[in-house]
This record gives C-alpha cells, structure tokens and sequence, in this order.
C-alpha cells in the first residue's frame, strides 16, 4: 500500500494524521555525523509524511524508521507513542522500518539504542501533537478550557464536570485533519510517565516462545525460488570461469548467476539449491596470502596507508613522562571477532520488471534501497524494502549482505529469490569487528597521582556500513564489482574538539581542548593517537564498535597503575575521576557488590584454584550511558580456566524507558561479553579465514556455568535518556581481566583469554 | 522424488520431496513452520531442534527419510499465543528471549529434560542444554524459566 493511498483509507472513516511534511524532520539523529554513526536521513517530504495516524475507533498508527532487531525497540517505542498519547500500550500499532511507509530514520544502531535518542525529536513530538490537537478539539466540542481536561486511555474528560468527555475516536469520527508537526508541543516529564518506566513485558514474546513469530527466514511469496552463494574459496580470489554443466543436470536447478566474482546458484528448492552451490565448479584465481596470524598485531604497527588522528594532544605528554616519578607501560592485543548470529542471515526479494521488492533483515531499510538501486541500476524509487526480522544481529552481520544476494540472484531469474546463507558463507565474509593493538603509558608522581597518559593504537579497517552508496562495503557489493571504503592516509593533526565517541580517551583524562575539558577525569597531560589501518578482512560495527577494545585497554591499565602504587582500584579510579554519573555507578557497583576494599593482587592463597575480584567502568561514548561492573571469578591455575561467579553492573541510562526491557540487555550484554573475552576470535591461514562454524568460533553455550548478574539501575530523571544497548559488554573484558590479575597477580593483556593464554601467562607471571 | 509422510504436532502430511532432504527444509518450506529455524545447517547451535519419540533431534542434519512415520513436535506443537504450553508461559513470564531465534534449541531441549527428569539440578540443566546457543545470551532468563517451568510442573 503506498503513503498515499494508506492516507486516503484512513481518511475515508475519519483520522488525525500528524505529518512532518511542512516542519521537515526534525534532527533525526541525537548526535552529529561521525564515521560511525548513521548515516545522514535522506527524506523526502513528498513521499512520505505520516509518522502517526489516529484512527475513528481510536487506534493508534505510528510509523518509525527505528526497528526492532531482539533489543526490544518495538516494545520500548509503542510505549513512547502510548505515553504521549496517554493510550494503553495495546491500542498503539507499531509499523516499522518499510520503505513505502515509514520515514528515513538512517540506521537502527546499538550505540545509540535509546528509544528517546531515536524517537525523542520525531515520532514522540508527534505524538505529543496529536495530543495537544485533540485536546483542543476536545475543548471547543466540550465548552471548557483546554487546560481543564485530562486524558485517561484515550478520553479526554472535564476535571470541573466529569460528565463532560470525549473519546478520541469521536472526535476524529468522519473528520479530517492534516497536522504538522508541532516542535513546540509539549512533551511529558519522566516525572509524569504512566506507561513509559514501567516494566512493560516484550510485545513479541508470546509469539516468540510459542514459535509464532514470522522471521524473515518464514518469508514466503508465490513463486518463490530459492538460492545459494558460492564464496571464493581463498579471500580475494577472482573468477576464471564458472562450469555451468556441472549443475545444470541436477534436478530443479533454474540457473547458474555470475555477476563479476559473485556467484549463485537458483532451484526450485532449498535443498537443491544447496547441493547445487556444494558442486558447482568455478575456477578461482589468485587470493590468499593472508599475513600470518602470528605475525598479525606486529604488522599492524606498520601498515600503510594509516589515517592518523588525535582525539586529544596536550604537548606536554613527553615532557611530563620525563619528570615522572615512575612510567609503567603495557600494550593490548584484541582480535577480530564475528557478529555470529545465531541464524545464518536470509532476504527474501522479487524482482521483475523494473521494480524490486526486498524483504530484508537490515538495520538500514533506506540505505539498503539506495544500494540494492545501485546494484540493479534502478532508481531507489523503485525499490520497497520491507524490514523482517533476522536474528539478532548485534551490528553489521550479512543481513545487507544477503539482501544484495536475494537481489541480484531475483533480478537474473526475473522471479522471487529466497537466499539463506550458510554458516561458514557468514563467518568467512562478514564484516568482522575491528582488531586493536593499543600502546599504553602513564607518568606517575611520588604520591602515586597520574600525571600523564599516553595512548596509542593500530587498528584495521576495511569496508562499513554501505549506507546509500557504498554497495561495495559488504562482500557482495565488492564481488559484484563496486569499491569498499579503503583507509586513506592522513597526518594527525590539531584537535579542534574534543569528542570521545568510539572512546579512545580513557576516563581518566581531563580531555581539554581550547580551553574546554569534555574529559570524564582529572590527568591534564594526555595524548590519544590512533592509526586507522587497511583490513585484509571486511571490517565493520559489532556492538559497542571500538569501544569495547578501547576500554578493555583502558580499564585493564588504570587496574595495572592502581596495583602499581598498591592502590585499590575502586579508590584509584574516583581519585582520578571528575564526572559525577561515572563516579556514581562506580560507587554503587562497589556498594552493591561488597567491594573489598585493597589493593591487587589479593595475597596470595595457596591451592590449585584462585579467587578474584575487579572492576571496570565507562561513560559510552563519552556521554551516552554510564556503566561499572564488579567481576569475581575462580580461576583454575592447572587449566587455566576462569570460571566468573557473579557479575554486579552499577548502570545510568537517564530515565528508564523499560526497566525490564533494560535488565535483558544488561544481562546478555554483559554475557556476550564474557563471551568475547573469554572464547570468541577469528583465526585464519595463509589462504582465508579458519573459524567457520560453532566447532571453530568460541561462542560460550550453556555447559559453562552461567554467573548471576546483578544490575544496579540508576534511574536518573530530568536529564536525556542515554542508550543502553552497548554500554553494559563495553567494560567486561577489563573487569574480568582484572579479576584475574587480582586472583592471580597475572595480567593478561590479550583477549581471548583462553586457557592456554592464562596457563602460559601465569607460568610466565606476565605481570612486571 | 518419493512421497513421505509425516506427523507433525499431531497432523498427518504427506509430501513429495528427495527423501535426502533435511527435515528442516520440508517443515519451514513445505509445511511452513516457523518454530524449527535454520542456524547454522551444521546440526550445532539448536535452533532447528524439534522433539521426535520424546528425543530432541536436529532438523537441519536429520534427512526427511528417516522420518517415515514418526510422531515430530516442533516449538508450535507445544501450545498457542492463546493457550501457551506451561514452558512457554514460564519463558513468557521471566521474558526470556531478546531475537527469540535460538528458542526452538533451548525451550525443546528444556522440555525433553523436563519430562524425563521432573527434578532436574543446575548442572542436569547445563549438561541438557550444552549442545544449543543464545547468541543474545539471555541464560540467566532462560535458566530462570526452565526451573520455574520444572517447579510449577511437580506442583
């Protein structure tokens, strides 16, 4: 159904529709363009101007651009539309993230996963409008003063006469009314949330656990066919010649697509298809050379080109390290991991003359449209991508990968494609989240206050988010032929701003350019460089991208200082902190987990087995969202396993939108990253990626023993609401690391930290 | 090509398809089934799991052929958005699932402990569900529900 028409079937029985057309989007995004944030929105008013609809009997019609991928959004913004409302949750239909129906609203992205941070400036303020409209229809239809009525489930009713209400269906019955968005409506306080800040339970989770729920896998459409990818078997191989007589024998195979070095395969069915693509035979030349892994953080230091910036640079770094009464030193190894959905990603598309339709799990409907148009040399106008739920894909996993697949292989054949990747297609080409080695130093005076902190990291890059034209980004796009976004060379140069973002400045640095100090701590003398170098992998935002790494070494090495000066660390960081909400939940995940206060290592306790405590913290992104979590772990010197017992995670997000809804994502945030710390990296040989499945990718399953996780929520109102997607895994690493050191007085400064690292560093006792 | 036919939660079908193909396929394509779910085609991570003879098995790996006859339950087979089966109530109640792809591996392992060991301890619980993955890691969630549904069970 298009905008038009859905407009006209609303306004046949009557509606209020609030629109964006003549107020145009209001600043879509909550922060300024980065490279990693989403993409800039590309409405176009003409085409698209409802964000929500009030029908005459009353229900609730929001369009976002914003989608549920498992992370609850769905949930947490109808309660959004239903607070400003002032409907019950259930009245509000939620249509998500369809090109023909929904506003561009970029990407859905964990890093700024909060429903207010998405929705806050748009689809709320609509909401809001509506109200206010109806409000004032409601008060010339009653006789009384707008600032007499109340609102309760969607009748509005006179304080001074009781008798005199109004539901909004009849106020909207038989009538039209075409409403811009009023930047000026009124917005409800936290202090006033009814339906926002309450444990709302997940809208899909019935359907869910009942095997209900329709994912993209579950796409149908009449006529469908199905196909498979054939991947080059050695990374950046290219295709000599494709034997098409090897599979055009085999029952129900359609035909055989080539498009530059990407090669698929359609069938009638899944399992021909399948089979077909396993015997294809193509012959592939050159690729490989993959440098070896051993070799890999070396290498690092010197590849070229490196595009070189400061997040912040006093010049007084090297001066103040002289004078320093001692300079400790560390360098921090982390891999390349996989998003590693749980299901191989899958897209549904349908391709016939001159028009697409897609049926896609991406975070990124509109751009998606733009870089399927490029692939098929269509206008963007002519593609509809209709987001479906994938499985959780915790950032740039193949979902737009395989929709590229489901297009080019529909648009060869001229019928709906079904594509489903396998395993080992997803975990040998998709875009792998960023490996980092990260040099570390601090100055430290004679009373063991930091005087300076020097960092500098390597870390590759190859590809993104294709946003709305960089097809080439993801492997399809580069095999069909289109460019990814390579690393191109630039000097570091003057700070302008400070801004933390992907939080290469620790916590502990005052963070101060031109006279402004945007830091979360005190150490005045600071230098943070990094050289963005070229990935001979995809690379690409897996959650909390960069932050993660970042923190991992900077938590780690604020520990290695405070054991340094036989500090505690609890007490080591808030000397060195400045900013009230980060110090707060350091204080509260303390408290809450009975910090034992002292420094590490903990005396040494004989046995085969150690206990251990540490603690690790972050302001995400500089300001958006604030967490402290308090590992304890057992670790078992002969085997080198780390067992973590219990997790406290101290968090402040602003205003709770869903404090259920939270604790989930703290939860498996804080277990996936246990997860990444413990087990997960991609590994290679010379010739392409060895981690191809579950046997060979560390993902932790259920036979380890799951720790309990203890949140702490802090639920600050009065100030904007922060995400909370990423915040919780960004400090796991470091909190398990240095409850390891503490157990062990071994530092392991490489994640993951597998048994056989832990055994060789504590029979190498890593630590100074 | 040969005619099969299946009972799936408790309904005959009949389909013509190469007895090679994976369960899976003819569940989710064929008889469009949405609970069994393909993970990762390799029989390892569980979200294709479905319940034969009491016996979780894995769709993905398990030829169609082989289940001449058989008495198959899949995650729908077990109740309704409507009447929900007490171990979906239990996962609905203690809201555990965040993309809900991994729940036909870890609700239909739960439930097959469950039935044969109505008692079951943490580590009977840890040792059912060792061959499945929640990539969301909702475990603790997950954990809760299952001994929540064991306990309601007996009661």
């Amino acid at each position: 159904m298009s905008a038009f028409s859905r407009r006209e079937f609303l306004q046949a029985t009557g509606a209020l529709i609030v629109t964006f057309s003549s107020a145009s989007i209001l600043e879509p995004l909550a922060f300024g363009q980065g490279p990693f944030d989403t993409h800039a929105s590309h409405v176009d008013p003409h085409q698209l101007d409802s964000w929500i609809a009030i029908a005459a009997d009353g229900t609730v019609t929001a369009h976002t651009g914003k989608c549920e991928l498992g992370q609850g959004m769905l949930t947490a913004q109808s309660q959004l539309v239903a607070e400003e409302l002032s409907v019950p949750v259930a009245r509000v239909r939620l249509i998500q993230c369809d090109t023909d129906l929904c506003p561009d609203q970029g990407t859905t992205s964990g890093s700024q996963s909060s429903p207010v941070n998405f929705n806050d400036r748009n689809l709320a303020q609509a909401a809001a409008t509506a109200r206010e409209a109806l409000l004032g229809l409601a008060a010339t239809k009653l006789g009384v003063a707008a600032t007499d009525l109340t609102i309760t489930d969607g009748t509005i009713t006179a304080t001074s006469d009781k008798t005199k209400r109004v539901t909004y269906g009849e106020l909207v019955a038989g009538r039209k009314f075409s409403l811009p968005l009023s930047t000026t409506a009124k917005r409800k306080t936290a202090g006033e949330w009814k339906v926002l800040g309450k444990p709302v339970m997940r809208l899909d989770m019935a359907a869910m656990a009942t095997g209900q729920f329709e994912y993209v896998h579950n796409v149908q459409v009449p006529g469908m066919l199905h196909g498979r990818v054939v991947r080059p078997p050695r990374l950046g191989a290219t295709v000599v010649a494709v034997d098409e007589s090897s599979v055009s024998h085999m029952p129900g195979v359609v035909r055989v697509v080539r498009r530059g070095n990407f090669v698929g395969v359609v069938a009638e069915r899944q399992w021909q298809a399948a089979q077909a693509a396993q015997r294809l035979k193509v012959q592939w030349s050159g690729g490989g050379n993959l440098p070896a892994q051993g070799e890999f953080y070396g290498r690092l230091r010197t590849m070229k080109p490196s595009r070189d910036a400061f997040a912040v640079n006093s010049k007084d770094v090297d001066e103040k390290l002289r004078q320093a009464a001692s300079v400790i030193k560390a360098t921090y190894l982390y891999p390349y991991q996989a998003h590693a959905s749980m299901g191989a990603s899958c897209a549904v598309a349908d391709v016939d003359d001159g028009k697409a339709t897609l049926w896609s799990p991406t975070q990124s409907v509109y751009p998606t449209r733009s870089g399927v148009a490029m692939l098929l040399g269509l206008p963007p106008e002519s593609v509809h991508v209709i987001f479906t739920r994938g499985s959780g894909c915790y950032g740039l996993n193949a979902a737009d990968t395989v929709s590229y697949d489901a297009a080019l292989l529909s648009h060869a054949v001229g019928r709906p494609v079904r594509v489903q990747l396998t395993r080992e297609d997803e975990f040998r080409s998709e875009s792998y989240g960023y490996a980092y080695v990260i040099d570390q130093r601090i100055g430290i005076d004679h009373d063991g206050t930091i005087l300076a902190w020097d960092y500098e990291a390597w870390w590759p890059s190859l590809g993104f988010r294709p946003g709305y034209d960089k097809p080439g980004n993801v492997i399809t796009g580069f095999l069909a032929g289109f460019e990814p976004e390579r690393v191109a060379a630039q000097t570091a140069g003057e700070v302008v701003t400070f801004q933390n973002r992907i939080n290469p400045a620790p916590s502990y640095v005052s963070g101060c350019v031109g006279g402004n100090c945007g830091g979360a701590g005190k150490v005045r003398s600071e230098r943070v460089l990094a050289h963005t170098v070229p990935s001979s992998f995809l690379t690409g935002p897996l959650r909390a991208p960069n932050r993660v790494q970042n923190t991992f070494a900077h938590e780690s090495f604020i520990d290695e200082a405070a054991a340094h000066v036989k500090a505690d660390p609890v007490a080591y960081r808030l000397r060195h902190l400045k900013d009230e909400r980060l110090i707060e939940v350091v204080t509260q995940a303390a408290k809450a987990a009975g910090w034992d206060a002292r420094p590490s290592p903990k005396p040494t306790v004989g046995g085969g087995s150690a206990s251990g405590r540490g603690i690790a913290c972050v302001a995400y992104s500089g300001d958006n969202g604030y967490v402290a979590t308090v590992a304890e772990v057992e670790v078992d010197r002969a085997r080198g396993q780390v067992r973590v017992k219990r997790f406290v995670v101290a968090h402040d997000c602003g205003p709770i939108s869903n404090p259920e809804g939270l604790k989930n994502q703290i939860e498996g945030g804080t277990l996936q990253g246990m997860s990444r710390a413990l087990g997960e990296e991609v590994t290679w040989d010379d010739q392409n990626v060895t981690s191809v499945d579950w046997g060979t990718y560390h993902s932790l399953g259920f036979e380890f023993e799951v720790p309990a996780v203890e949140s702490v929520l802090i639920n600050r109102i009065g100030v904007p609401a922060t995400g909370a997607g990423e915040t919780a895994i960004t400090v796991v690493a470091a909190a398990i690391g240095n409850a390891i050191f503490d157990a062990t007085g071994t530092r392991i400064r490489e994640v993951p930290f597998t048994p056989q690292r832990i055994k060789t560093a504590l029979a190498a006792k890593t630590y100074l | 090509m040969s005619r099969i036919t299946l009972t799936v939660n408790g309904h005959a079908h009949t389909v013509d398809v190469d007895p090679a193909t994976p369960l899976l396929y003819v569940l989710s394509d064929d008889l469009q089934l949405r609970g069994p779910k393909f993970g990762c085609g390799l029989g390892q991570c569980g979200a294709c799991t479905v319940i034969v003879q009491g016996r979780t098995i894995r769709s993905c790996v398990t030829p169609v052929g082989t289940m001449k006859g058989a008495e198959i339950t899949t995650l729908e087979g077990l109740g309704s958005i409507d009447r929900p089966h007490p171990l979906q109530q239990a996962f609905i109640d203690e809201q555990a699932a965040q993309c809900g792809f991994c729940l036909s591996g870890v609700m239909l392992e739960a439930k097959a402990l469950v039935d044969a060991n109505p008692n079951p301890s943490d580590g009977d619980i840890q040792q059912a569900l060792s061959g499945v993955l929640c990539r969301c890691f909702v475990h603790t969630r997950m954990l809760r529900a299952i001994k929540r549904y064991a306990r309601e069970k007996k009661a």
